[in-house]
């Protein structure tokens, strides 16, 4: 029996790894180009980590503030991310944001207005001007739920539940991908004769962390594996704000629109401590430089009674704090004891994004594989070594509408689909090899260590003696994550579920650090305790890329774009 | 520190029973903290659905002694300890596995909704004020807990003919949009069976979200009903005026 009996089959024109904002406004777009479209994910649709974005999209539709245009923000996006930007990505974000919103409205989103019936826009860090249309702060759930009823109604096919373990190459081109529903544990083959890495970030290996168990990085690690380049991995954002207690909410997200509202930002001395790190724009920084303030402050002694930061709206009146922030109104009543409009919140740095990526062109999303695209945080490319807060829904948008056109085109030139079953077999046969094991460690001790590994060598501040320690760490941990048992059965078994989730979460961890070790600079996200400083000379004029040589992981340098004339005069200074 | 003690139902369709946990308890957790120490630390097997653990993405459904509640957000100090704290499914679902149940119904009746249709030549321009209802409905996070606890589901099983009250939010949030067009009135007599809900207002106390679904959605969605169907001088009116939508 060959495979292509032996498993279920499914074969679309263009299938989709990831029901996020990506994935979706992807699926949107080849749909509406013609193809047949396949939808995968992990969880439920709708449940993707793009519905716990809260702030709001970045857009210069200059409705509240008149003088802002797709300059400043194209301006705003790569001096935020220290010119390491691929600059034709921020062009194009900063260009097509606002038609991408405008489409949104016309889809049935509904975002708050400003007095003259216009989507309202709200200030945040780095922006020059309010620019983030929004929704409260639930921003992420009416961009998904609008995303998902239109393409329900376009017509995709959506497998839930379902996770991606191969992607099936023939050469050197991808044709499909093979993987397991996660409620009954049985294999299927999804043909295609293009698919779109929409799978977001990484934010799982680290402990504490604004991510869900979703983002272990499968996408990147996926393409990494079938000889995709990925780029720029050592940036990897730590948001400002966390919650810091109780324990088990540690890490969940503080909105930055608290900031953007008007929130400030104290030591336990009372002091207004961002005066010292950036005078000029306070609490609306850029966030590499907020999350490094607070942790110095925590660091230097001078942190919350929990090792964080105050964080305080309490000066604005309650019936506003709970209309513009129901959501942190709400979970920080619930969660923490702690009402709002009446006190300061604790805050403190969480791992929240990573700039890094697969590497992909900026027109097409393609990337250096034929027949795979990618877009969303899984993409490398927009955001440079330090993401805007904002900057991610338009790219989920932006780059996702590009990624499905780009698809879409390539699918419908491309020739019929091979599947080779050697590929398959051997990934059923890692897949289920937890199971036979008469002894082995339980997966989720591993992904604990990983996570301390990662948290306390390759966090915030970084040095090499560290770092150098975390890739023995993880030569280790990867040892023990191919001897890891699993108990039970195929039916829905998260311990089994982590045991492959576990091998994707320790490649990206493994470039990560590579990276991180092989920048000897500070920039953006980054940031080198045994070099503070800007390397404009060097580091400035090249980017990282991680490449598979067999077995080994393999890291060049490549030399970074150059800015053309009349853009680059857009970035100058302004004194 | 004290501990706690689950009891969890464990199985599948076919087979199952409660199994009791101990789990030391820490500040501020909360009950899907409870079910991930059990996973890491006694049954990597135990099925679970979560996603943001922060009452965002309505994924951790359970009935938590007895009521119907996201575990992400319940928290084990507003539970008494002098007893077992029982967790189990969903139970207007089919259970999959342990705590997981098959919410497909609910993807299926959503797909019976017609679009957002604006009105032709539309401007785009909509105010506040008229927003601030519906944006209520699009709080929704698809938790089901509304559809769990419905009777019209739970105890009368009318999943072919009724939409339940999830989908009476997501028809409001459409049907009082300010630039939509089209009526869903027949498709909430017909397909949906608004009819059957008798206003118990069951699914309005168990929404995490706080949508007052019986008052703000399904009550004026019934009167248009009427109106539509029911009321030929109200039909006639609205012929005239070109507009569907009563304030």
């Amino acid at each position: 029996m060959t495979n292509q009996t032996k498993y279920e089959t499914h074969e679309h024109d263009v299938l989709i790894i990831g029901a996020g904002g990506a994935g979706l406004r992807a699926a949107i777009e080849a749909l509406a180009a013609g193809a047949r479209v396949a939808v995968v994910s992990k969880s439920l649709l709708g449940k993707a980590h793009t519905v716990m974005a809260e702030g709001g999209i970045a857009a210069a539709m200059a409705n509240v503030d008149k003088a802002d245009s797709w300059r400043t923000h194209f301006r705003d996006t790569m001096r935020g991310g220290k010119l390491m930007n691929n600059w034709r990505m921020a062009q194009l974000h900063a260009q097509e944001a606002p038609e991408r919103v405008r489409e949104l409205e016309q889809w049935g989103a509904l975002f708050d207005r400003t007095s003259d019936g216009d989507i309202l826009q709200r200030a945040f860090g780095g922006h020059t001007f309010k620019r983030l249309c929004h929704v409260g702060d639930r921003t992420g759930l009416e961009m998904i739920r609008t995303l998902q009823d239109r393409g329900v109604q376009m017509g995709f096919d959506v497998f839930m539940e379902c996770t991606i373990i191969r992607l099936l190459t023939d050469g050197k081109r991808v044709v499909g991908a093979f993987g397991y529903w996660r409620e009954q544990g049985r294999f299927v083959v999804l043909k295609a004769k293009a698919v779109v890495m929409a799978t977001g970030g990484i934010g799982k290996a680290w402990r504490v962390t604004s991510n869900s168990w979703e983002y272990t990085g499968d996408g990147m690690a996926l393409a990494y594996d079938a000889g995709a380049e990925l780029l720029d991995m050592e940036f990897v954002q730590f948001h400002p704000t966390g919650m810091v207690w109780p324990p088990g909410v540690q890490g969940i997200l503080v909105t930055e629109a608290v900031r953007g509202e008007g929130g400030i930002l104290r030591n336990k001395a009372g002091e207004r401590f961002m005066e010292k790190y950036d005078p000029k724009r306070m609490e609306l920084s850029t966030r590499d430089v907020v999350a490094r303030s607070i942790y110095t402050e925590v660091r230097e002694g001078r942190g919350s009674e929990h090792g964080g930061a105050y964080l305080d709206i309490s000066h604005k009146p309650a019936e506003y704090v709970k209309q513009k922030l129901p959501s942190m109104y709400h979970q920080f009543k619930e969660l923490a004891d702690v009402d709002i409009t009446k006190g300061p919140m604790e805050v403190g740095p969480t791992c929240h994004y990573v700039m890094g990526g697969i590497r992909v062109e900026a027109e097409t999303a393609a990337s250096s594989l034929p027949g795979l695209f990618a877009a969303g945080e899984a993409a490398a490319g927009l955001h440079g070594a330090n993401r805007l807060g904002g900057n991610s829904l338009s790219d989920l948008l932006v780059f996702g509408r590009r990624a499905g056109l780009g698809a879409a085109a390539y699918a419908a030139k491309a020739p019929a689909v091979a599947i080779d079953d050697t590929q398959i077999a051997e990934a059923e046969r890692d897949m289920l090899a937890p199971f036979d094991r008469g002894e082995g460690e339980n997966p989720y001790s591993v992904h604990r260590d990983l996570q301390e590994t990662m948290q306390n060598l390759v966090g915030i501040f970084r040095i090499e003696e560290d770092m150098n320690k975390a890739m023995g760490e993880l030569e280790k941990l990867k040892q023990r994550a191919a001897r890891v048992r699993v108990e039970g059965s195929r039916l829905f078994n998260p311990g089994w579920h982590l045991s492959r989730d576990l091998k994707s979460m320790l490649t990206i961890s493994e470039a990560v650090t590579r990276c991180a070790l092989a920048r000897k600079e500070s920039r953006g996200a980054h940031s080198r305790i045994d070099y503070p400083k800007l390397d404009d000379q060097l580091w400035g004029k090249q980017q990282n890329v991680i490449t598979r040589d067999g077995d080994k992981m393999k890291l060049q340098q490549i030399p970074a774009q150059v800015v053309p004339q009349e853009l680059n005069e857009l970035l100058a200074d302004d004194k | 520190m004290a501990d706690a003690i689950l009891e969890v139902f464990r199985g599948n369709q076919e087979i199952g029973g409660t199994k009791q946990y101990t789990v030391p308890i820490a500040p501020g957790m909360v009950v899907l903290d409870a079910l991930h120490y059990i996973q890491a630390n006694q049954e990597p097997d135990l099925a679970v659905r979560w996603n943001c653990k922060a009452g965002k993405c309505g994924s951790c459904s359970a009935e938590v002694n007895g009521k119907p509640r996201l575990t992400c957000k319940t928290r084990m100090d507003a539970l008494p300890t002098d007893k077992p704290i029982t967790v189990y499914p969903m139970k207007s679902f089919p259970v999959i596995k342990d705590l997981v149940t098959d919410v497909s119904w609910n993807y299926r009746v959503n797909k019976k909704i017609p679009p957002f249709t604006p009105k032709p030549g539309t401007d785009w321009k909509m105010y506040q004020e008229d927003m601030d209802r519906v944006q209520e409905f699009r709080k929704c996070i698809e938790c089901f807990l509304c559809q769990n606890v419905c009777h019209v589901v739970r105890d009368h099983h009318k999943k072919e003919e009724f939409g339940g009250p999830r989908f009476f939010v997501r028809v409001a949030s459409l049907e009082m949009h300010p630039l939509d067009n089209v009526s869903r009135a027949k498709l909430l007599k017909d397909e949906l069976g608004i009819g059957y809900c008798n206003i118990t207002k069951c699914c309005t106390e168990v929404c995490p979200e706080e949508i007052k679904i019986t008052d703000n959605a399904i009550i004026p969605l019934k009167e248009r009903v009427v109106d539509e169907f029911y009321d030929p001088i109200m039909k006639l009116v609205r012929k005239i005026r070109g507009a569907p939508k009563a304030g």
